[in-house]
């Protein structure tokens, strides 16, 4: 466990300045864009001239940009990641109340995926260059080229428009007065097309890992040996072959989150799902930047949470991780 | 590269003739289609195969959609190509930068690439033309933005290997300047690594271009792919061609690089194996 304490304060510390890069690239952004925050709080709320002026010095926006750069992090230590325009509210607030329903549907897609995606790696895998191989790797290549909008649309089109068979968009259904199981089938009913869109464009990248990576343990020796010792095929390609060539692939998990992460506003735009996606389209639609802002800085901690842990998984799953770290 | 080699395998030729397609229905679109393509041309909603002078019918405001389809190549291929290269130009001098000089430079150049890492790169995209108002050369610099750190990542690691040999060591001897030597001598050869990413920074960055003006993002006085999907999606129940074919190009497109691109690595990769 010691080693795992230690990988987790190296990857806390070197988070660190990453962040603040972020925050400073953020800060640019926000100058960059027409108007600042009083005027954005102004429009909300209301006020005059006069108040806009006292507004403006007690919020130091007079001040010089260095200034205000520092004023800019200290309100982020405290939490205050500005005012948003367009829902006249705190943006962390509105940020939190619509990302449980994003991790919900990352968490689901990462799941489908990241399950499709080894299954089908491993038929692959089990006979690099045979027919199924190339089936399945130009199969999910063409899929990878599909845009997820557009996947979206289509899969709408076939389940919801033509046969009826799922709901059109949304979350759940809307003043349905259903509580507890039914509400939450309900909404595993709505979340079918979304996840499953979001799942499929990204699966084809588990696919092509875990194939490359079984080619390359079945040319080591001690694929070899298995095979001398006349193993069934079987349980050399499941527990010899898969089983090494998977460890690669929980590595890529954390580093998916990001493109994720992106992915999730086309496909909560398609579908209406109000998550942290749908609520970077509404803040561009508003011209809310201080939200949009805020969106990236909670998607960028996200991620490097989700690295985090990624890192303790594969630290727990393969000894050999950090062991290098106490000499170092 | 072994053109033989390159051409027996049918992803490949598959590949070259999708991009080449592209390339001529680009080429041609103002040739073919010298009006403009965002002018209304017939009534509306036609459907396709109905009349021959519109064979793909038109939208909900009359517009062509074969001329829409043959104008979006060129937007969603010159977007593609600037905004690649601008990533692998941006990201191998990055990488070079920070693997040649070493110590604070590369902390301090590496820490930003994390940075750009750790933002979802489509956020950051999207963020970069809202604020500052979308035009083609906007979107080529926000789709940049986004996918630079790549071939940063992977000219630092060739460069690391490569500052070590001789022929460098030598430069240094001779009293080269180590500006010149970083980028005259060293960057060309880091090179073939990054440009072997460049068929899967291509299809990316068309595949963003594509979500962009889904959005809304796209410079309203062009034509684009993803444009024409979100037209279509507000008549998705009683005509969902328009929604259908623009999305169709856009597959054909970047399966097309894809093809192309993993063709040209096995090819080169083959001979070395020969080798």
């Amino acid at each position: 466990m010691n080693r795992t304490v230690r990988l987790l304060k190296r990857r806390l510390v070197g988070s660190i300045p990453v962040l603040l890069i972020v925050v400073i690239g953020s800060f640019l952004l926000l100058e960059a864009a027409p108007g600042d925050a009083v005027d954005a709080y102004v429009a909300s709320v209301g006020g005059d001239a006069g108040m806009i002026e006292a507004l403006r010095q007690s919020w130091g926006l007079d001040a010089s940009p260095m200034t205000r750069l520092v004023a800019y992090l200290w309100a982020l230590l405290h939490l205050d990641l500005g005012h948003s325009v367009a829902f006249s509210r705190p943006v962390l607030d509105v940020v939190l109340e619509r990302l449980p329903n994003t991790l919900f549907l990352m968490g689901a897609a990462t799941a489908l995926s990241f399950a499709l995606g080894t299954a089908l790696g491993i038929i692959a895998g089990a006979r690099p260059g045979s027919a199924r191989d190339r089936f399945l790797s130009i199969g999910s290549l063409a899929l990878y080229a599909v845009p997820g909008f557009w996947l979206a649309l289509v899969l709408t089109i076939v389940f919801s428009v033509e046969l009826r068979w799922l709901p059109l968009s949304g979350m759940e259904t809307i003043a349905s007065g259903k509580t507890g199981l039914a509400r939450a089938l309900d909404i595993a009913w709505h979340m079918v097309l979304p996840v499953t869109s979001l799942g499929l464009i990204y699966f084809a990248l588990y696919l092509r890992m875990m194939r490359a990576g079984m080619a390359e343990v079945w040319r080591m020796d001690f694929t070899l040996a298995a095979r001398a010792r006349g193993i069934p095929r079987r349980r050399i390609v499941m527990s010899h072959v898969a089983r090494n060539a998977l460890l690669p692939l929980v590595t890529m998990l954390g580093l998916q989150s990001a493109q994720m992460l992106g992915g999730s506003v086309v496909i909560e735009s398609v579908f209406s799902v109000p998550g942290l996606g749908r609520l970077a389209q509404e803040a561009v639609g508003s011209r809310d930047t201080p939200l949009l802002i805020g969106i990236i800085l909670v998607s960028a901690v996200l991620v490097i949470v989700i690295n985090l842990l990624v890192d303790i998984a594969y630290a727990a799953l393969d000894p050999r991780v950090g062991a290098s770290e106490a000499s170092a | 590269m072994n053109l033989g080699r390159l051409f027996r395998s049918p992803e490949a030729v598959a590949g070259f003739a999708i991009l080449g397609l592209l390339a001529a229905m680009a080429l041609a679109a103002p040739l073919l289609f010298p009006g403009d393509p965002l002018a209304i041309a017939g009534q509306p909603l036609l459907r396709p195969f109905q009349d021959w002078a519109l064979p793909l019918g038109t939208d909900r405001l009359g517009r062509d959609v074969l001329a829409g389809l043959f104008h979006g190549a060129r937007t969603s291929l010159a977007v593609g190509l600037a905004a690649a290269a601008a990533s692998i130009l941006v990201g191998s001098i990055v990488g070079t930068v920070a693997g040649f000089a070493g110590g604070l430079v590369d902390e301090v150049l590496m820490r930003i690439t994390d940075a750009f890492q750790t933002v979802p790169g489509f956020l950051l995209s999207l963020a970069l033309v809202s604020v500052v108002g979308p035009s083609l050369a906007v979107v080529v610099v926000a789709i940049a933005l986004s996918a630079w750190t790549g071939p940063a990542r992977i000219a630092r690691a060739e460069v690391l290997s490569i500052r070590e040999r001789d022929f460098v060591a030598s430069a240094r001897v001779i009293g080269m300047n180590p500006v010149e030597i970083a980028f005259r001598e060293v960057l060309p050869n880091a090179l073939p690594p990054v440009l072997a990413l460049s068929s899967v920074i291509v299809a990316a960055a068309i595949l963003t271009e594509a979500a962009l003006s889904f959005l809304g993002l796209g410079d309203p006085n062009r034509v684009t792919w993803g444009g024409m999907i979100a037209e279509g999606r507000a008549v998705l129940r009683s005509a969902p061609y328009l929604s259908v074919i623009p999305g169709i190009a856009l597959v054909l497109a970047v399966l097309g690089v894809y093809l192309a691109g993993e063709g040209v690595v096995e090819s080169s990769a083959a001979r070395e194996g020969q080798a």
